[in-house]
């Protein structure tokens, strides 16, 4: 069958089959993107442009930054984009670390209770840590951490750190056992195992499980406006909401706060889009 | 507890093990772990007036049949069930159609596509909300004016503004930006049917389109059965998109209002009615009921079928 088809690279029928199946995907990339470019293009007008020729790229006329000045003045974008980079990598790092070692613990060691902390974690997959809103918030009220950054860290590591162990859980099997048994042999201690031989070992899963924890943490907009909803301690994502709804007549504020939103997330995706596709189709989440 | 003296008395006590696992069993167990149980248990008291009364099932019986509470409730829940299947009958379908596409052999630039089609789904809900919502405002008019470049002009409406077509095309809004997970997942499945199977079909004498039914569907359905769960349970705890587009009162007159958004209002009140936690905590209990059986249901699906598949 593939050396037919390598013989004949094309033959009329490939050829249309081959148009068809480019045209499917390109019209569905176009669904796909125009609504985002067509904001972060029209951020960038004067808003009798963005009315009068809502399609076209800004020119010389009609190009103008008002928008993003005015976002910048009347918010603090900075301050919201900075609560949100120390939540998610403070939230990441530690899902991470505490995620591998439990992990670690769960794979290799066998003890009473194991089955049922690996089930405790598991159903935290499923299950929306959401549910539970009500309970949590009184909590952090109790321990004084209502509007604290320190308390959506918290939120979103219990959050994040199911998926984790379960993932790395998966990658721990997979390491060989003669290699901690070589160092166990060698008495090297169960830490110096798990810090120097195994958490390198984890990189790669690592990664995958960074970018999994990661996107849902930047993206919440429930918990910043339950647990903090202060100013001071605002997520962008949260930002953007109270500002949009506060301006919603000032079409280039709007636009121009989206676009804020959208871009960096965007440059993200493109550097770490191969990382995420691979995590995605390697299996890490089947 | 202290260091046993004699060495071949019994093991150490497993320090390492503790300073493995307790880090993280702490913060999941008082994050998560007894959060919900508490909320669950918070579920059968009344908190009214400043005091806590135990009232058995009573929040439940009030949610469900009370004539102040119930129509909002069922309003809620049917809405949400229609706000899934509208995602299980496009979702799924597209999401498989783009997969199939994707994986065509020597397709060039598979990977470009691929990248920016899952574009939307990194972005928050909350954003591609808005975006929506400027797109099909009726001020702005840019769907309106695209609808009439293709000659469909006409049947332009204020969608996101009627009662009647509202949370559909919120559902489509939501469809739209999560189609990337479906034809991820499954472009994966498709990627690691073994070439040996599809081509003892094709030398059997399987055309394409018998091929891609009877043996590459079957093996993509467990896939589609866990992007099917996904859906419920997130669908089920939604409520990002509704408050931004919409906000917390759901409108017009509550019907895109969903589980997410009826429990942000019974916790935190709305108008004149006043917040309440036990009975947050008692529409908490029910979703969290609703997605344990749509969970159990799938796992005693899925395992079904794993193993059908082994014989």
């Amino acid at each position: 069958m593939k050396i037919v088809t390598g013989f004949l690279p094309s033959s009329p029928l490939n050829v249309s089959k081959s148009v068809t199946v480019h045209a499917i995907l390109m019209a569905y990339t176009v669904i796909a993107l125009f609504p985002i470019i067509v904001v972060i293009i029209n951020a960038f007008k004067t808003r009798k442009a963005i009315f009068n020729d809502p399609l076209g790229l800004p020119d010389s006329d009609s190009f103008t930054l008002a928008g993003f000045q005015e976002v910048l003045l009347r918010s603090d974008f900075g301050l919201y984009s900075w609560n949100s980079l120390v939540v998610t990598l403070l939230a990441v790092g530690l899902v991470l670390l505490l995620g591998a070692m439990a992990a670690w613990a769960l794979t290799e060691y066998k003890f009473r209770g194991n089955f049922l902390i690996a089930f405790l974690f598991a159903m935290g997959i499923m299950i929306p840590i959401r549910l539970g809103t009500v309970s949590i918030l009184s909590l952090m009220v109790e321990l004084d951490l209502a509007n604290t950054l320190t308390a959506l860290v918290l939120v979103y590591i219990a959050q994040g750190l199911p998926l984790a162990v379960y993932i790395l859980s998966e990658f721990v099997r997979t390491i060989p056992k003669e290699l901690t048994e070589a160092a166990r042999c060698d008495a090297v201690s169960e830490y110096k195992i798990f810090f120097c031989i195994i958490l390198p070992l984890l990189k790669p899963a690592m990664a995958t499980v960074a970018v999994f924890t990661m996107i849902p943490i930047w993206n919440d907009l429930w918990f910043p406006l339950i647990l903090a909803p202060g100013e001071e301690t605002r997520t962008i994502t949260l930002g953007v909401q109270q500002f949009v709804g506060q301006y919603v007549t000032n079409w280039n504020s709007v636009l121009s706060a989206l676009t804020l939103a959208i871009v960096p997330v965007l440059i993200l995706y493109t550097i770490f889009s191969r990382q995420l596709i691979r995590g995605l189709t390697s299996g890490a989440v089947k | 507890m202290t260091q046993p003296n004699h060495p071949d008395e019994k093991k150490p006590f497993p320090w390492h093990l503790v300073i493995f696992l307790a880090p993280a069993l702490l913060i999941y167990v008082t994050f998560s772990v007894y959060p919900l149980l508490d909320t669950l248990f918070l579920s059968l008291f009344n908190t009214q007036d400043g005091n806590s009364t135990f009232v058995g099932l009573q929040n439940f019986i009030t949610l469900i049949t009370d004539d102040n509470w119930s129509h909002a409730f069922w309003n809620a829940l049917l809405n949400n069930f229609m706000f899934f299947a509208i995602h299980m009958v496009l979702q799924n379908p597209i999401g498989l159609l783009l997969a199939v596409l994707l994986s065509s052999p020597k397709l060039r630039l598979s990977g470009t596509y691929r990248t920016l089609i899952f574009m939307p789904t990194m972005l928050s809900v909350v954003i591609i909300g808005f975006v929506w919502q400027l797109l099909l405002s009726p001020i702005w008019g840019i769907s309106e004016e695209f609808l009439y470049n293709i000659g469909l002009g006409h049947y332009f409406d204020a969608w996101l503004g009627k009662e009647g077509s509202a949370l559909i095309t919120l559902s489509f809004i939501s469809v739209w930006q999560f189609v990337g997970i479906p034809m991820m997942l499954i472009y994966a499945t498709l990627l690691n049917i073994p070439d040996d199977i599809v081509d003892a079909g094709t030398v059997d004498g399987a055309n394409p389109l018998q091929t891609f039914w009877y043996i590459k569907l079957p093996l993509i359905l467990p896939t589609i059965a866990m992007v099917s769960i996904l859906t419920f349970v997130a669908n089920f705890n939604a409520f990002e998109l509704i408050y931004a587009v919409k906000g917390a009162l759901a409108g017009p007159n509550f019907s895109t209002d969903l589980m997410g958004t009826f429990f942000y209002r019974t916790f935190f009140g709305f108008q004149l009615q006043q917040g309440s936690a036990s009975m947050g905590a008692a529409v908490a209990t029910l979703m969290f009921l609703i997605i344990l059986v749509g969970v159990m249901l799938f796992l005693f699906f899925v395992q079904r079928r794993i193993q059908r598949f082994q014989f």
